[in-house]
């Protein structure tokens, strides 16, 4: 076993773990957030750069620091290892950098967002974001994309963290859409007229961490703190069954996979489960389901969680 | 303001038969035989060159999905790389490709100049083709040329060392319709002496 | 004078072709290290040499080929970085152009010295005419024997094959390359683990530029112990420099390491001087990623010391005062030249070329373009100068890659050294709106 040191509280964790996993270890508030890693997607991470974390000893043999910052979901820790998160003024600057870059083109939807209440780029930003922006230029806007009667893309809310890419390469037999073009213009695209729909497809929505790519099959599209999400199952013949049905009374609204504290799914559910089981009846219903604590569902209140001035301009609209 | 809309454009299938002939299949072979058993895909990128070049000069659908086919590809995987490189088009372009260089050491050097009379010579602004879809006119990044610059690439030819003249004379070459030949290489010797 | 080594005979007539390359001592270096030499036996000498790349970094060769890993047991392959893509460099193109087999003999060697079996040059997509030649020499090679199975009957393999690039600067990036090699998207891996332990196919690999390859012949060939007393200090070596810019004698040249800046820039064997008789204003001496020093700092060191053409002497004073020796590329500007202009111009080359993948490089770089477009059109305004700087500070460190730091240093470094021109731009905007490269001479941009 390897001993790391985070912001100052050690555990010991199997060789190959990396530094954002031995941090969910320990949990609470000296867990990197991130953004594109997924446990779940092989790959997955060290893009997005939010879980940055600062390492001030490399190892116990060596104990030298890495001079640059880390992305704590690619690296794996060593014995004797110390890291800085929180307790880093370079790494909460970097975090708030990394999250202005992230919000510079982000489009301030949230009051028409179907993700909003439940979008990591929101909580991240309200957690870890600047209050004023110096962003005077055009926000980047794309042409809406139809990928079929499923699930809808609103491509301008997409922050490239490529987690659909892998999931519809790992998931599903047939990836259709992948990342276009570079750099700044890169886009998630079918390229030509294609709708993405197979068994798993839907999977991509919940990998989604902000409102690119939601349900649209979502009943009277609704906010989500206005929905009891209850844990629920059935006997699927082609995957878990395991699911959360999102409720509005005694009308189930919408289907996703379960959600762990850290927003990931890791009983994947298949289409039929997601769009075609929208009935009480369908499902064996388990109990109500226990929400990640730092999401705004909990909160219960919209207000709360946007980021005062970047989101001001659209305050009269949420009252 | 640089323009900040992207037209997300999709593109559509015309369904036309494509293929390589035997000669260019065989070439294509060796070039996957340079790779290791079940690494074809490492020939995408050669591949997709020799398809623009034989199938017009740019790529469509239906050729992306034949190359595709051809390493046992998914055609996405085609699309992912071909929008990457600035290399491959996607749009049909004229049959004589002038690509300026725009960067740094070319601008200094006069490269401005260039891409400015050649905008006025074909009447096009760059980005555009002639309508008798003889050029197209692009601006490229930095051609690894910059000892000798200006510089601008016609299809496949550098031309180096240009001022004004030499815009007219190439034009009036390609212009009469003469096959596009390789340029007189001038060394930087020859050029000071 | 200028010391050959890579471009040794380079003006000989034919010396592109094998026959020719080998009057003039070509490929000896091959017998020597197959029939005599162990692999390992090889790598010492480079490290003797002290040899480093030259395609940017300046890591001591030597130590890389030492880091592959040999134990894995899986194939190793050797990869020559020809991507050639770095703004103000055009070294490679001259060299693979014209002594293609320069390379070829140091590949062989080094592909021995590292066990692979494999290789590949890895040559931009634009250099039709440079693939033409290489593949030429190949086939050349192959047919005399030094390619292939057995090669001079020493029971080593190697098949070499040239690999075209299709316009992405990224993808002189070794991993980016390697990713583009397999056929992908040019986006970077990131690292840990290193190309030496897991590079092409997941295989133990070494990248290395056309020019550190070029070398290893003549290593092998004179030792290591000679090529290190070439050179200055840790700058051991020759070193090929492409001169640009606003000079007389634009070129290629092979520098023995610790050549004055002075004379590179002065003598009549190099630059040759400013071109129209104006004056230096300043010089980016490694390639548009590095630092853009003014006259006085790239002539002479802060402390007054001359400055010198060498990897320590171009980057001492850090970056508050100095630069670095990068690839070579030498891009030399005049008393004319505007640069807010040239910084704008590079801040394009990066948002164009950046992969997109990370955030702060992706957004960043954008970023970055949009508010230099702003101030060379006459819209900027003076918080936009501190806005930049600051935005140059948080691409930098933070991305997957070093081009979000190549893309950063030419933004802070031009506003460090030419604050006052930023400042002109946004305080004259009626005087700057209509003036291009090199038309500053009417303006007074000290006031
Ligand atoms: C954005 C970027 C572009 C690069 N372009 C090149 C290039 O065009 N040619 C090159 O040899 N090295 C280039 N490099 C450096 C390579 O990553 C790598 O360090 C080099 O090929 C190693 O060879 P060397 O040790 O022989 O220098 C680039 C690096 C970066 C970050
Ligand atoms: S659509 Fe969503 S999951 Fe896919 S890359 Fe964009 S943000 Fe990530
Ligand atoms: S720094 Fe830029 S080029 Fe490098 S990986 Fe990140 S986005 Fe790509
Ligand atoms: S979560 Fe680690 S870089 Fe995105
Ligand atoms: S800048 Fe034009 S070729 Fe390099």
């Amino acid at each position: 076993m390897f001993k790391v040191t985070i912001d100052n509280q050690s555990i010991e964790v199997e060789p190959g773990t990396t530094i954002l996993q031995a941090a969910r270890k320990i949990g609470g508030e000296i867990v990197p957030p991130a953004m594109c890693y997924h446990s779940e997607l092989k790959n997955s991470g060290g893009k997005c750069r939010t879980c940055m974390v600062k390492v001030v000893q490399g190892s116990a043999n060596d104990p030298r620091p890495i001079p640059k910052l880390v992305a704590s979901c690619r690296t794996e820790v060593m014995d004797g290892m110390v890291v800085e998160n929180i307790t880093s003024p370079q790494v909460v600057d970097a975090r708030k950098a990394v999250v202005e870059f992230l919000l510079l083109n982000h489009p301030l939807d949230c009051p028409v967002c179907d993700q909003a209440g439940e979008c990591d780029l929101q909580n991240l930003s309200y957690e870890h974001g600047t209050n004023a922006t110096r962003f005077e230029e055009e926000k980047r806007t794309y042409d809406k994309v139809d990928i079929g009667n499923l699930i809808q893309f609103h491509p301008n809310r997409c922050i490239l963290c490529y987690r659909c890419i892998y999931a519809a390469d790992q998931l599903t037999d047939n990836r259709v859409h992948g990342v276009l073009y570079r750099g700044e213009k890169s886009e998630i695209s079918t390229f030509i007229h294609q709708a993405i729909e197979n068994d798993f497809s839907g999977n991509i929505i919940d990998v989604c961490p902000v409102g690119a790519l939601t349900d649209k099959t979502f009943r009277f599209k609704n906010r989500v703190w206005f929905l009891k999400p209850m844990d629920a199952h059935r006997n699927c013949p082609t995957c878990s069954g395991k699911v959360t049905l999102w409720y509005r009374g005694d009308e189930v609204y919408r289907v996703t996979g379960r959600k762990d504290v850290y927003g990931e799914v890791h009983d994947f559910i298949c289409n039929e489960c997601r769009f075609e089981k929208k009935n009480s009846n369908d499902w064996t219903i388990e109990g109500p389901r226990t929400v990640a604590p730092y999401s705004v569902i909990n909160q219960n209140h919209y207000k709360k969680v946007v980021i005062p001035s970047v989101i001001n301009p659209l305050k009269e609209t949420m009252e | 303001m640089s323009e900040k809309h992207f037209k997300h454009k999709l593109y559509v299938k015309e369904n036309k038969a494509v293929a390589f002939s035997p000669t260019t299949l065989e070439k294509i072979n060796t070039i996957i035989s340079h790779y290791p058993e079940g690494q074809q895909k490492s020939a995408l990128i050669p591949v997709l060159h020799i398809a623009q070049e034989e199938m017009g000069g740019s790529l469509n659908v239906d050729i992306m999905e034949y190359v595709a086919s051809l390493l046992s590809i998914t055609p996405i995987e085609v699309f992912e790389v071909a929008t990457f490189y600035s290399q491959f088009y996607l749009e049909p372009v004229g049959k004589y490709v002038i690509e300026v260089c725009q960067t740094g050491p070319c601008a200094i050097c006069g490269g401005e100049d260039i891409m400015a009379y050649l905008e006025e010579k074909l009447e096009i602004k760059v980005g555009e083709t002639t309508s008798d879809g003889l050029f197209s006119l692009k601006a490229v990044e930095c051609l690894g040329a910059c000892g000798s610059a200006p510089v601008m690439q016609v299809n496949t030819e550098f031309y180096e060392f240009l001022d004004l003249t030499k815009i007219d004379t190439i034009l009036a070459e390609l212009r009469s319709k003469k096959e596009l030949k390789k340029p007189e290489e001038q060394t930087w010797k020859e050029r000071l002496s | 004078m200028e010391r050959k080594i890579v471009l040794e005979h380079i003006d000989v007539e034919g010396i592109q072709h094998l026959d020719v390359y080998r009057q003039h001592g070509g490929y000896l270096s091959l017998k020597k290290a197959l029939k005599s030499m162990t692999p390992d036996e090889v790598v010492t000498e480079v490290k003797t040499a002290g040899l480093r790349g030259r395609g940017g970094a300046g890591f001591p060769t030597g130590m890389k080929w030492s880091f592959i890993d040999k134990k894995s047991g899986n194939p190793r392959y050797l990869i020559c970085n020809a991507d050639e893509s770095e703004p103000g460099t055009f070294k490679d193109r001259y060299l693979m152009q014209h002594i293609p087999h320069r390379l070829i003999e140091g590949m062989i060697c080094a592909a021995y010295a590292l066990g692979a079996n494999k290789a590949y040059i890895y040559v931009r997509g634009e250099f039709k005419a440079v693939i033409g030649i290489l593949n030429t020499a190949i086939k050349e090679a192959y047919a005399a024997g030094l390619l292939g199975k057995n090669i001079l009957g020493s029971g080593f393999d190697l098949d070499l094959h040239v690999h075209s690039g299709a316009g992405a600067y990224i993808c002189g990036e070794e991993t980016a390359l390697i990713e583009s090699l397999e056929g992908k998207r040019g986006n970077p891996r990131l690292k840990p683990p290193f190309p030496a332990i897991k590079g092409l196919y997941q295989c133990p690999t070494v990248v290395n530029n056309v020019e550190t390859l070029a070398n290893i012949g003549w290593i092998v060939n004179n030792g290591g112990e000679e090529y290190a007393k070439i050179g200055i200090g840790r700058s051991t070596g020759t070193k090929l420099i492409s001169a640009c810019g606003n000079i007389n004698k634009p070129g290629v040249y092979e520098i023995e390491l610790g050549l004055p800046v002075h004379e590179f820039i002065y003598s009549n064997d190099y630059c040759g001087g400013i071109k129209g008789g104006k004056e230096l204003k300043a010089v980016v001496p490694g390639g548009s990623s590095v630092p853009i020093l003014p006259k006085e700092l790239i002539l002479k060191t802060i402390e007054g010391v001359d400055r010198l053409m060498s990897y320590e002497s171009l980057s001492e004073g850090g970056f508050i005062s100095g630069s670095m020796l990068g690839s070579g590329g030498f891009i030399v500007f005049d008393e004319d030249a505007c640069i807010v202009r040239n910084t704008y111009n590079f801040s394009r080359f990066y948002h164009h070329e950046s992969c997109g993948q990370c955030s702060p490089c992706r957004e960043g770089t954008s970023w970055m373009e949009s508010v230099l477009h702003r101030i060379e059109n006459g819209q900027g305004k003076t918080k936009d100068i501190d806005l930049l700087v600051s935005i140059a500070s948080k691409i930098e460190g933070n991305t997957i890659c070093p081009l979000g730091d190549a893309a950063s240093w030419p933004v802070a470094a031009a506003i460090r050294h030419f604050r006052h021109e930023f400042e002109f731009h946004v305080n004259h905007p009626e005087l700057i709106k209509n003036i291009k490269h090199g038309n500053l001479e009417k303006l007074d941009v000290k006031n």
